[in-house]
């Protein structure tokens, strides 16, 4: 099967303004590419950077401090980062949606599910407000809730917090998108319902086509779910691997820390060796390796130089010196 | 839905009954002799008992009490102790200048203030809101009635565009409905402001926006209609202070109204004329809770319909 690409991001780097001129990184020239019908996961502690990431593809940060400084965001041919805003919009819940981490505050408390789903989909298509609604109810049981009629007419806080993520996920969907964003989709919920909604997304996902980029910061959800991963630390990709060379070969020693706290199932290992120390301060990032700290394997060198993303062969990447090719 | 609504409204009533009691209680502590006062101070004795016995004043304070509620319901509020005309009847003839005046501030600033926080939110940290907000922070700390009076300074006095009193015609009413307002308008630029602002940094507005709804719509039926949801709560306190502020103002611009008989009849210790004002005012103060509760409850679905 050929792959065909749906989205490149080239060096795209994001900037947290304080002032006019003093800034923090919090992305710093990161580069990948996302196929079309593919789920690509993007894995890292937490501050590595990965909601900025998706705010920034979106072009979401404009209502923030943040800004994208340098890089490109190819989707479908087109440039994100030159277009208008106007024609931002209409890529926004049209060809590319997102979903967020906490499915119960991305409500509007104030609105009732059916005129939220309703808003969106007549953005993107030219339909009236009653086949509208009758779409959104047919997004509801596609997304496996029994009774859509009845959710149409709630109000968020009437709803569970699964129920609301089922919603969020219907309305990404609703206007058929060629790619969902989905920004640790599971993490407030608890281990069934996560499981329930993972599976939802993988089937609309075969069902549809659509490309997923998958944030998490859950490795057990990667392995289940992806095709491909990048691991994220301190603003930069340390990795990019196929899901199996991943768990099978870890290359950086980032990536074999995460793999080593994931608890293995029947393992009966109740202390997870965690990686130690924390993600740097991003306003005070160390000379050479940013990772060097927290590394076992730190030379000299490391921590005056930083290494580059090498590949290391046809479809893996690492950044370490370890593995200078 | 209704179950809020009932709830909310049949609460008012044991509270009606608890501020009478306190307003009752707060007249007879108030030094001096009623009685006394109405006789005059050369009065023999036995007069001034004679006019305990006619206002019912020589009673257990319960039973006074009690009676005054029984008549209260029956819409007589008792006779002024200066005119000797029903209490009713005096307050009947102040009150359309009073409402004239707390509606002259009201329809105005509540909205202009609104609008001015919600705009300086959206446009914050640029210039339109630095002055916004030195324009709410003065309006804040300069009191109403001084700004009245600086108003007839210049406006009446000075350059002679407005009278300095009386409501007769529409120009009488800019500087009181200014004196009036300013403060409320203020007040409710800051707490918009902040409301909106804290909205603003909600997750359901990222999602509106990750929709691809327009800037402006996300703005107006996103995060304005829920920034309301706290400034209607503040909204009511001050317009239930509206009505008492309107003592200062109406003195200020000499408007007869509700206000200005408040403070005769104070000064002439008119008792029946101050309980039934105080209890009027205790009364509007508490439907217009129950009307902004109310309101609370039509924008916040959360209250409505638990
Ligand atoms: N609005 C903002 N203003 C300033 N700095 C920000 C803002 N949003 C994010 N950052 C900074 O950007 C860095 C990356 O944050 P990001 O939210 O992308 O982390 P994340 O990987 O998504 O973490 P998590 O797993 O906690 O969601 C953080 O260090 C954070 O301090
Ligand atoms: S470059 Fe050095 S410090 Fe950085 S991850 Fe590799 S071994 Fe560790
Ligand atoms: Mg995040």
């Amino acid at each position: 099967m050929v792959q065909e690409r749906l989205l490149t991001v080239n060096k795209l780097r994001t900037e947290f303004f304080q002032s006019k001129k003093s800034s923090v990184t919090a992305i710093n020239e990161i580069s990948f590419h996302l196929d079309k019908g593919e789920i690509l996961g993007l894995v890292g502690e937490s501050g590595c950077g990965k909601s900025v990431t998706s705010l920034s593809i979106m072009r979401l940060l404009n209502f923030t401090s943040g800004k994208v400084t340098k890089g490109e965001v190819i989707f479908d041919g087109e440039d994100l980062q030159k277009i208008s805003e106007n024609e931002m919009r209409k890529i926004r819940g049209g060809k590319m949606s997102m979903i967020f981490q906490e499915p119960m505050s991305s409500l509007n408390p104030a609105m009732r599910i059916d005129k939220q789903m309703i808003e969106g989909i007549r953005l993107h298509t030219n339909m009236s407000k009653e086949e509208a609604r009758k779409h959104a109810s047919k997004m509801l049981s596609q997304v496996g809730i029994p009774d859509p009629e009845r959710v149409l007419k709630n109000y968020p806080h009437q709803l569970s917090g699964g129920m609301s993520q089922r919603v969020m996920i219907a309305m990404a969907m609703s206007c058929n998108p060629q790619m969902l964003i989905a920004d640790e989709p599971t993490t407030a919920l608890d281990v069934t319902i996560q499981a329930q909604i993972l599976e939802l997304m993988k089937k609309i996902q075969q069902e549809e086509g659509m490309s997923i980029l998958l944030i998490t910061h859950d490795l057990g959800v990667v392995a289940e779910m992806c095709t491909r991963v990048i691991v994220m630390y301190a603003g930069e990709i340390v990795e990019e691997a196929p899901v199996e060379e991943l768990f099978n070969h870890p290359t950086h020693p980032y990536t074999e820390g995460l793999i080593a706290s994931v608890p293995k199932l029947g393992s009966g290992v109740k202390v997870l060796p965690s990686i130690p120390g924390s993600v740097p301060d991003l306003s005070m990032l160390p000379k050479g390796c940013r990772f060097a700290p927290r590394c076992k394997y730190a030379t000299e060198r490391c921590r005056n130089e930083e290494p580059d993303l090498f590949q290391i062969s046809a479809n893996q990447k690492c950044r370490c010196w370890r593995q200078e090719r | 839905m209704s179950r809020y609504f009932v709830r909310r409204i049949l609460a008012t009533i044991p509270l009606m009954f608890i501020i009478s009691i306190f307003v009752f209680m707060f007249i007879h502590l108030i030094p001096g002799d009623p009685a006394r006062t109405i006789a005059g101070l050369d009065a023999e004795e036995w007069q001034v008992e004679a006019i305990r016995e006619e206002y019912g004043l020589n009673k257990p304070i319960v039973t006074q009490y009690v009676d005054y509620m029984v008549k209260l319901f029956h819409g007589d509020m008792g006779e002024s102790m200066k005119s000797f005309t029903p209490v009713s009847e005096l307050i009947a003839e102040r009150m359309p200048q009073t409402l004239k005046l707390v509606f002259a501030g009201v329809l105005w600033a509540p909205i202009l203030g609104i609008f001015i926080g919600v705009m300086s939110a959206i446009k914050q940290g640029k210039i339109f809101d630095h002055v916004c907000m030195l324009i709410a922070i003065t309006g804040l700390s300069a009191p109403g009635f001084w700004l009245g009076l600086m108003g007839i300074q210049i406006f009446s006095v000075q350059l002679g565009w407005l009278p300095s009193g009386g409501l007769d015609s529409w120009k009488g009413f800019i500087l009181p409905s200014f004196t009036m307002g300013c403060g409320i308008m203020a007040v409710l630029a800051r707490y918009s402001r902040s409301s909106m602002l804290e909205t603003l940094r909600e997750d359901y507005v990222r999602t509106a926006r990750a929709k691809g709804q327009k800037e402006s719509l996300v703005m107006f039926s996103h995060a304005f209609r829920n920034s309301l949801i706290q400034v209607v709560t503040i909204l009511g306190l001050q317009i239930g202070g509206l009505l008492s502020g309107s003592v200062l103002t109406e003195t200020v611009f000499s408007i007869p109204g509700m206000g200005r008989l408040l403070t005769d009849s104070i000064q002439f210790r008119d008792y029946a004329a101050v309980q039934g004002l105080l209890m009027l005012f205790a009364l509007q103060y508490v439907l217009i809770n129950l009307v902004v509760d109310l309101l609370y409850g039509v924008i916040n679905p959360k209250i409505r319909l638990d």
